[in-house]
């Protein structure tokens, strides 16, 4: 089956999303996601979606899902690199992705993640 | 031939009419499963760049695109949508409509609405996907199908 990489560094789980997601794969990813917070001890999740050309409500809610079960099971999430035109059209869509913290780029989304947790 | 296949054609709206006139070509894709709007956001991207629409405008077209088929296969019991290039004068944009066979919008008014849904999404389809594009329209007969119908303008 078809799945997106999560890999593990320390006790932060990191993805990066390359391909156009469809909605199967965007919920296999949340459930992963979340199994493994759990299996790893996670404390941090960091989401790269800077190859990303859309973020639609499907995957605007896949990222908040995520979050919010992540913030239960004590981890944060960062999403970090949306491009400029995804952040315009999702805001026109009316999506504002409350709740979930974000970062320009993996570097900042990492010392938001550190500052955090250590 | 059957006639149980709703094709654009029966759906009349004012937009759709204009459409008529105004395509240069036209891609017809069905829309059944989940790879299905993979691959149409591929190709509303495609017509997109063709007319040199702007990274912007690009991305609020497909990501509309995205939304209306969706709500084609979760509501509509899948469908098909229709890619058009039009050229009105020197003015170029790319025409969107997605058909399906399925029960119909009770009332659009409130399908209209942000944050109204019957399939326990986000509500966000139908309202964004009228704020991402420059024109919209609506077709829908109860217990026949629905057309919308979605424009974006080259600026």
């Amino acid at each position: 089956m078809e799945r997106i990489p999560i890999l593990r560094m320390g006790d932060l789980l990191l993805v990066t999303i390359q391909v156009d997601m469809h909605d199967r794969l965007a919920m296999t990813l949340q459930d992963d996601l979340t199994e493994r917070i759990v299996s790893d001890g996670a404390k941090g999740v960091l989401i790269d979606i800077s190859a990303l050309d859309l973020v639609d409500s499907f995957i605007g809610r896949m990222i908040s899902n995520t979050a919010a079960m992540a913030r239960v099971l004590d981890a944060q999430t960062v999403v970090v690199g949306m491009q400029p035109a995804v952040a315009i059209t999702l805001v026109e869509l009316g999506l504002t992705l409350h709740g979930v913290k974000t970062a320009l780029n993996v570097e900042k989304g990492m010392a938001l993640l550190g500052k955090n947790i250590f | 031939m059957s006639a149980a296949q709703n094709t654009a054609d029966m759906f009349e709206t004012d937009l759709l009419e204009r459409h008529r006139g105004l395509r240069t070509g036209r891609t017809s894709l069905p829309l059944r499963s989940d790879e299905d709007v993979v691959n149409l956001r591929k190709q509303v991207r495609e017509r997109a760049v063709a007319i040199a629409l702007s990274l912007v405008d690009q991305t609020k077209l497909v990501t509309a695109a995205s939304e209306l088929a969706r709500n084609t296969i979760k509501y509509g019991g899948g469908g098909e949508a229709h890619l058009d290039t039009l050229a009105e004068g020197i003015r170029q944009g790319v025409g969107l409509i997605f058909v399906d066979n399925g029960p119909g919008i009770p009332d659009i008014e409130l399908a209209l609405r942000d944050g109204y849904t019957t399939g326990g999404g986000l509500g966000l389809g139908l309202s964004g996907s009228k704020r991402l594009c420059d024109e919209f329209a609506i077709d829908t007969r109860p217990g026949e199908g629905t057309a919308v119908s979605v424009v974006k303008w080259k600026r």
